[in-house]
């Protein structure tokens, strides 16, 4: 099955697996910078409807959606959440079976554009603002896909369990086996966080780093959207990995959970978004991300879902470190398109599940 | 067989080769997968993947431990229990009886996460409950929820019911003359329960606890949420696990086979041992069994009763209530604190929940509509020997049961993944998945209802010159009414609470309330779970409590023994 979309099997075709997260060959001139005019809301309107496949937490998706769908009454957002990996595995079981359900799709494991987009299954679309305001680093030269979020995967611990001087700098802080059986962490067979985290630590810490950490009998749930939410609950003291916006949104809601950027440095994550090839609503996939992409949709990301931005207008949050003064583990998509299987199979032997 | 009218052989062809095209498909698309390699060519490989990688083994292994100890606690509890019901003057044995069987209405997966929200080992209510009287320290837990107990411990509490409805009837019909003779003998009490009741019961007993076996074994939803967070795999979730990417079906295909063997040998021996169970009953007419005094011990009888209830019931409801209404599930609500939050979320604001509801409710009704009929025609067939090779409907209509829903889900999605059936990401294959999964319990029930209609009815109907399908719709139809209407509504709960199937069949446009609410369980959204939990709970209650009025009050004992959710 999936045989076209193995992410060996596309990659293999290319030997363009260079270092940079968004390096892919250039084919030809990107599109021309597409904003929203009139036509494109008539025809969005028209079409009344798109689905959009995120791995974004649910509840800033419905938000988004909502209100996305208050700025062009008439089109309605179907938002399908799961983790990164499964929405990667559900396109390509549709896409098998000739379902085009999604239209618009944003993934946090950035390595999935790489993989769509040689497999032809994008269509080229460069809002306005990317193209005037986004760094290239955050978009593609082909017009294919842009960083719709930015987010961490930092440590994180429940301030009622664990006072802040006890509380872990960094990750090989969590072998301690004071830490045994207090740990939360999520799943890169779910997450694309995870799986984006995962291949940066276990580059840079050494794949020794999960041996030892799958003996301190972590609880492992799916989502990086979890970890956080198991820290509130009181469920577990410390998460290894999870996603920040959701402590950042925790913490303003005043559960009792605080960040760690690990002395290491934290897993750097974006989530690209792109409009699928087959679409079977264009014009609306077009205005949904071109809204998207808006200084005003970014800040909303931040103020609302606590995302970090690539929108040089966006302002981050007052309540958090700055991106700038975070120190971050270098992303690198290309090789998690080329290792995530292997990841996968690896972290499951360790963690048996 | 010549009238020129009369349709019952054609359709005899027509109904055994859409079930031959129900069964055989799927099934023979999971044996030619577990024989082929990725490029199609063939290969035992995957079976020898299967028995010698370590992360099918052990799931292997860890299932066999978890079956076998389900079904040993499951008797443990239903049979003191049911015995307790029905032959002795407990209190309120009444409504123990009414609240074990109102506890299936649970679905299992359900329970399982009310069982997080009371017994995770630091945030569970019971835990903090523990922690507040003993003054044990924050760090250590009385209960562990994410444990292979834990994991048993939760299967049995929604699988005991089944094996408690089996012994209660059994011991019910048990001829009160033995025990009295026993009695009048001189025996006491207690040698006459063991000597005379005991093996009486004994035989209906261990098909009790194959029902369990059976059970424990093909159950997805509760290994799913409890198990995965331990860091172990049953067969079940590994044969899931293999659906993500990248996709293995041929490995998934093979490690359906086990468990369909598996439960086919266990149907046969489940079968056998109720066959057996004819000697108790032998004979004419026997009086009312004499109910055991318990005297002083009537009122810790009863107390034990409810609590054997609150796990199940009373404790799990209480903790989905209390999440219901509370921003952190693992806070108690008060007045002040309760919120209306997740409702809000839930109904308001999650694009999911309405299309999940309406698909479930659509798929419900359509199932239980054509499986209700469909069995409703095999069961006249075979019970009426309409024609000649009835006998193979018959079998072909009870089949499905040997086959576990995700077994099932798996088959489907091998077979109508591609032309000329192209049925996946289809509502079809899910009303195909349902109606296959509830056709045999279906076709048990209404068969055993045809045998209360008196042939000469339908005989004096077609000597008056209708045809076969003509004096079904007007005189046996009409007859079996209640036990229709009994048997749509039970396959329309079985099918709101099925997940097994349904979370390898679904696609986006396709998606319904059960997989909905595991979707929401893997991102950990804990109160909007608890919300459409109870909404699926009230949905199902209000189902079961119409099929008791319209349909006379046994049809909850009749729910049938096969893996849900």
């Amino acid at each position: 099955m999936t045989r076209k979309l193995t992410r060996r099997g596309v990659l293999a075709a290319s030997a363009a697996a260079t270092g940079t997260a968004f390096v892919t060959p250039v084919r030809a001139a990107p599109p021309e910078a597409q904003k929203i005019t009139p036509v494109l809301i008539e025809g969005a309107k028209k079409e009344g409807k798109l689905a959009w496949y995120t791995s974004v937490d649910l509840p800033v998706a419905e938000k988004i959606a909502k209100a996305f769908e208050a700025a062009y009454p008439g089109i309605s957002v179907k938002v399908e959440r799961s983790g990164a990996e499964r929405i990667f595995q559900r396109i390509g079981q549709e896409y098998q079976s000739k379902i085009y359900n999604c239209d618009v799709v944003n993934s946090s494991d950035a390595a999935h554009l790489i993989v769509w987009k040689r497999a032809d299954m994008l269509a080229p679309f460069v809002p306005a603002d990317v193209a005037r305001y986004f760094p290239a680093a955050h978009k593609d030269p082909d017009g294919m896909y842009a960083s719709w979020r930015v987010t961490l995967s930092p440590i994180a611990y429940n301030t009622k369990l664990v006072k802040p001087e006890d509380a872990p700098k960094g990750f090989i802080d969590l072998l301690d086996p004071k830490w045994m059986g207090k740990i939360v962490k999520a799943h890169p067979g779910y997450s694309g966080t995870i799986m984006t985290a995962t291949q940066q630590l276990s580059r840079d810490l050494g794949w020794e780093y999960f041996e030892k950490l799958a003996k301190q009998k972590v609880m492992q749930v799916q989502s990086a959207a979890d970890p956080p939410k198991k820290l509130a609950l009181g469920e577990r003291a410390v998460m290894a990995d999870g996603t920040e916006y959701v402590v950042t949104m925790l913490q303003a809601r005043g559960e009792p959970i605080a960040e760690v950027y690990a002395v290491e440095g934290t897993p750097l994550v974006t989530g690209p978004s792109a409009i699928m090839a087959r679409s079977l609503n264009p014009n609306a996939a077009r205005l949904f991300t071109a809204w998207s992409m808006t200084a005003e949709a970014q800040q909303m990301n931040v103020d609302v879902g606590a995302l970090r931005s690539a929108h040089p207008l966006v302002k981050d949050r007052a309540d958090r470190r700055k991106l700038a003064d975070i120190k971050t583990l270098r992303e690198d998509a290309a090789t998690v398109a080329d290792q995530a299987d292997a990841i996968k199979t690896r972290y499951t032997q360790l963690f048996k599940v | 067989m010549t009238r020129s009218l009369d349709l019952s052989r054609p359709v005899l062809i027509a109904v055994a080769a859409l079930l031959a095209v129900m069964i055989v498909l799927p099934v023979g698309w999971l044996v030619v997968y577990s024989l082929s390699d990725k490029d199609g060519s063939a290969t035992l490989g995957n079976f020898a993947t299967l028995f010698t990688d370590p992360t099918f083994v052990d799931p292997l292994v860890t299932t066999l431990i978890i079956a076998v100890s389900v079904s040993l606690l499951c008797c443990a509890i239903a049979a003191p229990l049911g015995w307790l019901v029905a032959r002795t003057d407990m209190p309120f044995a009444g409504s123990v009886r009414t609240l074990v069987m109102a506890s299936l209405v649970t679905p299992p997966f359900v329970g399982a996460i009310a069982w997080e929200m009371l017994a995770a080992p630091n945030s569970g209510l019971l835990n903090q409950l523990w922690r507040a009287i003993s003054g044990m320290p924050a760090d250590e837990a009385l209960l562990d929820i994410y444990s292979l107990e834990g994991l048993i411990f939760v299967i049995a509490c929604y699988t005991f019911p089944y094996v408690f409805i089996l012994v209660a009837n059994a011991l019910d019909r048990m001829p009160g003359e033995l025990e009295d003779a026993s009695s009048m003998l001189g025996a006491k009490t207690w040698d006459t329960a063991r000597r005379i009741t005991v093996p009486l019961a004994l035989p209906t007993l261990l098909a009790g606890a194959l029902v369990a076996f059976l059970q424990a074994l093909n159950l997805f939803g509760s290994p799913a949420i409890l198990a995965i967070p331990a860091g172990f795999h049953t067969l079940t979730t590994r044969i899931w696990s293999l659906f993500q990417f990248p996709p293995k079906p041929e490995l998934a295909a093979a490690a359906s086979l086990p468990l369909l063997l598996l439960t086919v040998l266990l149907l046969r021996a489940q079968a056998m041992a109720l066959g057996r169970r004819g000697y108790a009953v032998l004979g004419s007419k026997y009086g009312e069994p004499r109910l055991i005094r318990l005297g002083a011990l009537k009122w810790p009888a009863a107390g034990l009763a409810l609590l054997v209830l609150a796990m199940p019931l009373f404790l799990p409801y209480a903790a989905l209530f209390n999440s219901a209404f509370s921003r952190v599930a693992s806070r108690i609500i008060s007045f002040e604190t309760a919120t209306l939050h997740n409702f809000r979320f839930t109904f308001l604001e999650l694009s999911s929940t309405m299309p999940a509801l309406k698909n479930t409710f659509l798929l419900a009704v359509s199932s239980a509509t054509v499986g209700a009929l469909l069995a409703l025609l095999i069961a006249y067939i075979v019970a009426r020997k309409a024609v000649a090779g009835h006998r193979v409907l018959g079998f072909l209509a009870t089949a499905p049961l040997a086959i576990p829903g995700i077994v099932l889900g798996v088959g489907l999605f091998l077979a109508y993944t591609r032309p000329p059936l192209t049925l996946y990401g289809t509502l079809w294959i899910l009303l195909i998945a349902f109606v296959t999964i509830e056709l045999p319990a279906a076709y048990q029930q209404l068969s055993s209802a045809f045998h209360a209609v008196h042939p000469e009815l339908e005989e004096a109907g077609r000597m008056l010159g209708a045809t076969r399908l003509r004096t079904l719709a007007d005189i046996t139809a009409p007859l079996l009414r209640s036990a229709v209407i009994a048997t749509w509504c039970f396959i329309f709960v079985a099918v709101i609470r099925e997940l097994s199937a349904a979370v390898i069949l679904f696609t986006s446009d396709t998606k319904v309330l059960s997989v909905l609410i595991f979707d929401l369980k893997e991102s950990g959204d804990v109160g909007a779970i608890a919300v459409l939990s109870l909404t699926m709970v009230a949905i199902t209650t209000v189902v079961v409590a119409a099929a008791n009025r319209l349909g006379g009050t046994r049809t909850a004992g009749r729910l049938h023994a096969r893996a849900v959710g």
